[in-house]
């Protein structure tokens, strides 16, 4: 009767010290099928996820995993590579001194008498890359490939290792438009050629595009599953959130008031190019008291835009930068926060975060000058700000004193947040405010940015999410190939009209 | 908000080598026939692990900011040279000697922290080139030869003991000073709004801290007294405790070996905080030095040789992370404990020195071991 299934877990029960990520999960993946998993982050995908595939061993859950037919009993990694399944994670795994026909071989290399066999591993490695409509040498180096060819790496070495169950984990968020593209492809071609995959995304959109079952999880628990032509999208984000979302934007009509912030002919230089401009004579204002949309697609500069203005980014510059009026010469994070100017970065675990520190010092960490007195820390201050933005900010956790890397993702951004908010911006430059961060963080994190804005702080907000930069912002930017080329009041935009212009197109 | 891990400083590394340590006494105590556990012996343990608690508890710092440093046996071998040669060939006071010998400790400190900090050379190459030159540098100001003696009250550095009467004094002011402290921060805390409940604890701690000073001050008045460089070590290790925990710079000190570009974009100066932890780490080699001197009375040729392996490694036994972000400064002195008790304990027992280094040696890794094999796996 299992013969459908290629995968049923059955009854799963996970326990970590103090919850229960896992309370009876069933879930079951036809074979050939490509079948979304989605939930609140926190809900249990990746937990289940790593049940799946070996990283936490048989007997440390309770339940079966069935592959087949036949009842399976990972102890490691490797069992679940050779029963087929193969997990292909957010943070990809490759090392990056290495060529691509390296990496798809690593742990797995063809030997002849006792050597590599080099000639077999890239002849072996065109062959795959080829299957897979890959267009790349394998013996380029990873490091010079984007992000998206190096997903494509992964897939073709889980691939390389027979592989008839592929796990992606939230494949597209470091993706681009025409990178997605290239995916879905693939996906669909393999799903041609039988091979199951199971898609962890928080874009419902892509779901919709690309999966055949839906099985949602919420607190640990199967929620349901379903063929995904009978869902719509607010089943789903219903199912996921337990409630219906009236609005999934909070807007608020704002009233823009003087100048804060004046970037006047600004020139950004790449740090391994010195000739190629990355951000091309650029100026903008950002007034008191509004949102700022920063559009376009991924390489569009945007990021490289506001680091550098923030002295995060080591590169070569041009320009001016005003201040109320004044000029500031800003060459380090510590002029720009003692300017006023604060920056949210894209990748918060990375440049956001010290994971090892708790959440009091994380929120504390650019802020001692205000509560410490001939550098000795207050710590008692310290405490009670923490509590005050775990308060207000709604981060759930037990403790102030718990470590930022045990914090969900929605819970960490909050912490990052809860810094600057205690370093009283005037500018708040939020980059990707909301990447990887299930729809109820979204959604405070949303009416967070519009109470600060009544505070009178500007916030220059980068998504690349379109209906994200039309919900929220009062006035929209775009950048392409780090020019401006287009800009929009938020009555005026469409996704159309914002894509023409993130494209190029007039 | 009470939690323990918040206020016992230690993490669990340093529990675990705490009560290795009690089975390492508890066996040493059989092995001698419980000669080991005498007040002189005692006290002759901790006066042999002065030095390289001084140098771990400067290492700590140096390898939570995620760097390292091989150069302090040499640079404490070459400052406790400068101070043997004001003394004997320049007759200079000894209180003159010890701040010109602190002054050079700085300056080294100073030229280590320009290439690290400024320069971008990482503190494995530029110490390990510190190691070499100051090595060289010994031979270059000694001519080659041991100098010796230095004055009495130099020697009282590295020699001397309080007399057991001012010890008991110390206690009881040491005991005073910290019950004043802990009425404080509750005071200070009860301001706050902050939590103050599981007032139980907090009295089992004090009495435990208080324990642990009359026990302490307890077995060195069966015997001398508190030996001097013991006072200097107790001294350091609160002050860079505080300066650790309390401080802007220890904590930039942690968030720079935790995640150095998010330090960054949090506005924390890397370079100066980078250049401070190696001054500091120069004038506590500096230290190390003259008590170095002062307790051989003389400067040879190879002092300071391999001192800081022995600093490196309490500092890791004491729970430090060679990948930097972890470590504390009593963690450290656990672990110069740790260590100086092999060393003490096998000596008593007259066990060849080749043995001893071995086992030392192993140690270390089964230590380390212990740590990581009682941490659950993560991926």
């Amino acid at each position: 009767m299992s013969d459908e299934y290629v995968i049923e877990m059955r009854s799963i029960i996970k326990d970590f010290p103090g919850v229960r990520a896992l309370n009876n999960v069933t879930f079951k993946v036809k074979k050939g099928e490509i079948h979304a998993l989605c939930g609140e982050n926190g809900a249990g995908k990746s937990t289940l996820m790593k049940i799946l595939s070996g990283v936490y061993p048989y007997g440390t859950y309770e339940g079966d995993i069935v592959v087949d037919g036949e009842v399976k009993r990972f102890n490691n990694t490797r069992d679940s590579e050779n029963a087929g399944i193969a997990i292909i994670y957010q943070e990809l795994t490759l090392v990056k001194y290495m060529t691509v026909g390296e990496n798809i071989y690593l742990g797995n290399e063809p030997i002849k008498n006792g050597i590599i066999d080099w000639n077999k591993v890239y002849a072996d490695a065109a062959k795959l890359l080829k299957e897979l409509h890959i267009n790349i040498n394998p013996r380029t180096k990873v490091m010079n490939l984007g992000v998206g060819m190096q997903q494509m790496v992964e897939i073709a070495k889980a691939l390389s290792k027979n592989a008839k169950i592929l796990i992606l984990d939230e494949p597209t968020s470091a993706l681009t438009e025409a990178e997605t593209e290239l995916l879905f492809k693939i996906l669909l071609d393999l799903k041609q050629r039988g091979v199951t995959c199971i898609y962890i995304s928080h874009k419902l959109d892509e779901i919709f595009h690309i999966a055949d079952t839906v099985t949602v999880l919420r607190d640990g628990s199967t929620v349901c599953t379903d063929c995904v032509a009978d869902m719509t999208e607010d089943k789903i984000i219903t199912a996921m959130v337990g409630r219906e979302l009236t609005e999934q934007f909070p807007r608020v009509e704002h009233t823009a008031k003087d100048v804060v912030m004046e970037i006047r002919n600004y020139t950004v230089y790449d740090p391994d190019i010195p000739d190629k401009k990355l951000i091309d004579n650029v100026s903008f204002e950002i007034r008191r008291g509004e949102i700022l949309g920063l559009a376009g697609l991924m390489g569009a500069g945007r990021t490289e835009l506001a680091s550098s203005i923030f002295g995060g980014f080591n590169a070569r510059r041009e320009g001016e930068v005003y201040i109320n009026g004044e000029k500031v010469d800003i060459k380090t994070p510590i002029d720009a926060i003692n300017n006023g100017i604060a920056y949210l970065s894209e990748d918060r675990k990375r440049y956001g975060l010290v994971l090892l520190m708790d959440i009091a010092e994380n929120i504390a960490l650019p802020n001692y000058g205000k509560i410490s007195r001939f550098s000795v820390i207050d710590n008692n201050k310290k405490i009670k700000y923490a509590n005050s933005y775990v308060k207000e900010l709604n981060i759930k956790t037990p403790s102030i004193t718990q470590k930022a890397a045990n914090l969900s993702g929605g819970n960490q951004q909050k912490v990052v947040i809860a810094k600057w908010l205690m370093s009283e911006p005037k500018v708040l430059i939020l980059d990707e405010p909301t990447r990887g961060i299930d729809v109820g963080a979204k959604h405070e994190i949303y009416n967070i940015m519009n109470k600060l804005v009544d505070q009178g702080v500007a916030i220059v907000m980068i998504s690349s999410e379109l209906p994200e930069i039309l919900g929220m912002s009062d006035r929209i930017l775009v950048m392409h190939e780090g020019k401006f080329t287009g800009e929009f009041n938020h009555k005026e935009a469409d996704q159309e009209i914002i894509m023409r212009a993130a494209t190029g197109g007039k | 908000m009470t939690d323990k891990s918040k206020r016992i400083n230690i993490d669990a590394r340093s529990y675990t080598m705490i009560l290795a340590l009690v089975a390492i006494w508890v066996i040493f105590t059989a092995l001698t026939g419980g000669g080991f556990l005498t007040p002189r012996n005692l006290s002759n343990l901790i006066r042999q692990m002065s030095i390289t608690a001084i140098l771990a508890i400067g290492m700590v710092l140096v390898m939570v900011a995620g760097h390292i440093d091989l150069s302090v046996g040499s640079v404490a071998g070459f400052t406790g040279a400068l101070a043997a040669i004001m003394q004997v060939n320049y007759g200079w006071s000894t209180p003159m000697t010890i701040i010109v010998t602190l002054g050079v400790g700085l300056l080294i400190g100073l030229w280590q922290g320009f290439w690290i900090a400024y320069q971008g050379v990482p503190a494995f190459i530029t110490t390990l080139s510190s190691m070499l030159v100051f090595r060289g540098a010994i031979l270059l100001v000694t001519k080659g030869v041991t100098i010796s003696p230095l004055s009495d009250s130099f020697k009282l550095v590295g020699q001397g003991y309080i007399s057991p009467s001012i010890s008991i004094i110390l206690g009881i002011v040491g005991g005073i000073l910290y019950l004043i402290f802990e009425m404080r921060s509750r005071q200070a805390k009860m301001k706050y709004g902050i939590d103050v409940s599981g007032w139980n604890a907090g009295i089992m701690r004090i009495i435990g801290v208080l324990l642990l000073i009359s026990l302490f001050v307890g077995i060195m008045i069966s015997y001398e007294g508190i030996p001097i460089p013991v006072l200097i070590v107790l001294g350091l290790v609160i002050v860079m405790t505080f300066i650790a925990n309390n401080t802007t710079f220890g904590r930039y000190v942690y968030a720079i070996g935790g995640n150095r570009e998010a330090a960054a974009y949090s506005g924390v100066n890397i370079k100066k905080t980078n250049m401070t932890i190696f001054l500091i780490m120069g004038l506590l080699s500096a230290l190390a030095g003259i008590v170095l001197t002062s307790r051989l009375n003389a400067a040879t040729t190879s002092a300071g040789t391999g001192f800081e392996m022995d600093a490196i490694a309490s500092a890791i036994i004491g729970g430090t992370s060679t990948l930097g972000g972890v470590g504390t400064v009593p963690g450290a002195i656990i672990g110069a404990l740790v260590m100086a008790s092999i060393d003490n304990g096998m000596s008593l027992m007259n066990i060849d020195y080749s043995i001893l280094t071995i086992v030392k040696g192993l140690v270390l890794v089964l230590a380390v071991w212990m740590d990581v094999s009682t941490k659950k796996r993560t991926v």
